[in-house]
């Protein structure tokens, strides 16, 4: 190896690792609000990826569909848990919410495809299409199970994972797509070519974590949604509604996903069931954080990219089995060293 | 007289088979100070959090004029419940100052300054410790923040669930001295406490509950000097007075 290969490794690496540092850091959001292991981190990735494929093309994508189906299945939930209290404020509401968004993103979708407005118009609407997903998906798996335990809400979550990905099959087909760079244009620097989606994918992280850190620490929602994640009980004596919260982490947690996949779309061919390895290896990063440290999250990511880069050259048939053991180790440490503080409530 | 501002009608409250509140009917006036005395286990505590929609209860729940029954924590924050639980609850994690923005959670944002500056103005140790995380407070400060907190949320009704327990009883009086001081801004308060004494001094009204069951109820004052409620309740009191 020279050091040409190796600042290549190392470049390949650090893209790599942004990537998983987003899906950690929605990881370990969704988990701290509502306990829940978001299993189909992966597959908003996918629908991301996916879509902009499908824009790049001029085609109206399958997740626009989607997008209906699932406001349909989540209205359907809502009027059903408010049968009994029905009335014309509340239809209103619901109508706003679960109505309103899908039908104009929809109708935004069918009239600006065709248009193919370019790379970053293109990614944006693609994160507008998928990104309501997140709350819709919250309001019918997870929220009617609020008070469940962990092991119910992960088993509730391995489920989304997979009608998800067959809702994708069923949508998108079983090709896999590709979309154009967002940036064409790159640099050398030294003997290392810089690619423009290098770039983009640096700026797009470091640009949304600096986006989280205000927004947990300046805004009140930010707020709240860090208040339930320390007491719920507490945040529900002041006024702050856990599904509100919960719609809010799943709301983040599905644009961070989209901007992935808007981000890897144009660098990996992407398959309807491509997101859930590298949602996978977001959470490798959330488990060293111990799914609670946003910093640790995502220095571990960036390590799980550097990890995953150097073991595609030097044991590429291993390397998906090299970085997920690196799991074992860090439970190893943490099962020793951790001190039982179960917060149960 | 105008109406009062909480009423409970044969509230039972039952924990599997358990009963642990029956028939409890309670009912107070805006602006005053009601208490509910009784022995640690008499209930009290159940009683406050199925009026504040911790639990499931049967019977009649009315505030302002406003019947409760499916009504979630939140709107009865938002109706303008308040409750300081036994175990505070608050946000351990996040600084002072957070912790009482986030009780104005439901208020404008202009309006959340101006109670932040109010909640300051009757706690100052909380603004000397604004950027302290909550966690590392004491337990009079921790019981200052749960109020602060609860009352950044501008309530009508303000429950407060055992707020001597466990403080010094240098702190307990001035814990009391701020609930009278509360009284006087208007807003009414429903005081769970074992220290009967302090709490009858206080209180406009009184009830005693034994065993889930309301057993007496009339002015403090005269519960006060009712001499088997000081043999149950003030005699001992007096010692940790």
């Amino acid at each position: 190896m020279d050091a040409t290969i190796l600042l290549f490794l190392l470049q390949d690496g650090v893209t790599n690792g942004a990537i998983y540092a987003l899906l950690a850091l929605a990881l370990v959001l969704v988990f701290a609000v509502t306990r829940v292991i978001l299993v189909p981190q992966g597959e908003f990735v996918t629908y991301g990826a996916l879509t902009l494929a499908m824009l790049d093309l001029g085609k109206v994508p399958g997740t626009a569909g989607l997008l209906i189906v699932f406001a349909a299945l989540a209205l359907a939930v809502e009027v059903w848990a408010n049968r009994r209290r029905l009335s014309l404020k509340l239809s209103g509401r619901l109508a706003l919410f679960y109505v309103l968004p899908p039908l104009v993103i929809v109708v935004l979708a069918g009239w600006l495809a065709p248009m193919r407005l370019g790379p970053v118009p293109q990614a944006l609407l693609a994160i507008a299409i998928v990104s309501p997903m997140g709350p819709y998906l919250y309001r019918i798996a997870f929220q009617p199970l609020s008070e469940a335990s962990v092991l119910v809400l992960l088993i509730a979550a391995v489920g989304a994972h997979f009608s998800m990905t067959g809702l994708c099959l069923l949508f998108f087909g079983p090709e896999g797509l590709r979309a154009q760079p967002l940036i064409t244009t790159g640099f050398t620097a030294g003997p290392l070519p810089v690619s423009g989606q290098s770039i983009a994918i640096y700026l797009a992280a470091l640009g949304l974590m600096l986006a989280l850190y205000l927004f947990f620490g300046r805004t009140i929602l930010g707020k709240a949604l860090r208040a339930t994640a320390v007491n719920r009980l507490g945040a529900r004596l002041v006024g702050v509604r856990t599904a509100l919260s919960g719609q809010l982490a799943f709301l983040i947690a599905a644009a961070i996903g989209a901007l992935s996949g808007v981000l890897i779309a144009p660098v990996t061919t992407v398959f309807y069931d491509s997101g859930f390895l590298i949602g996978l290896k977001g959470f490798v990063a959330a488990i060293v954080g111990g799914l609670v440290s946003y910093p640790v999250a995502v220095a571990a990511a960036v390590g799980v990219g550097l990890v995953e880069a150097f073991a595609s050259f030097w044991a590429s048939s291993f390397k998906e089995i090299i970085v997920f053991m690196l799991i074992i180790p860090v439970l190893l440490v943490r099962s020793l060293t951790a001190t039982h503080t179960e917060d149960e409530e | 007289m105008s109406a009062p501002i909480l009423v409970l009608e044969a509230i039972s409250v039952a924990y599997g088979k358990v009963e642990a509140v029956r028939g409890v009917s309670l009912s107070m006036l805006p602006g005053s100070i009601v208490t509910v005395i009784g022995a640690n286990g008499a209930g009290k505590t159940t009683l406050l959090n199925a009026a504040m929609g911790l639990l499931p209860a049967n019977g009649r729940l009315t505030f302002g004029g406003t019947a409760l029954h499916d009504h979630s924590i939140e709107e009865r924050v938002a109706l303008g419940m308040a409750l300081v639980p036994e175990r505070r609850e608050l946000f351990g994690s996040m600084t002072v100052e957070d912790n009482l923005v986030l009780g104005g959670f439901r208020t404008a944002a202009a309006e959340r300054a101006q109670s932040l500056a109010q909640v300051f103005a009757r706690f100052p140790r909380l603004e000397e410790r604004r950027r302290q995380l909550a966690g590392t407070l004491s337990g009079g400060e921790r019981q200052m923040l749960a109020m602060g907190r609860a009352l950044m949320g501008r309530p009508r009704l303000l429950m407060l669930d055992e707020p001597s327990l466990g403080l010094a009883p240098l702190i307990v009086r001035d814990i009391f001295e701020i609930i009278v001081g509360l009284r006087k801004t208007g807003v009414s308060i429903l005081l769970v406490e074992q220290n009967a004494r302090a709490a009858l001094q206080i209180a406009d009204h009184a009830y005693v509950m034994e065993l889930g069951e309301i057993t007496a109820h009339g002015p403090a004052a005269e519960l006060a000097a009712d001499p088997q409620i000081v043999a149950s309740y003030l005699g001992l009191g007096a010692a940790a007075d």
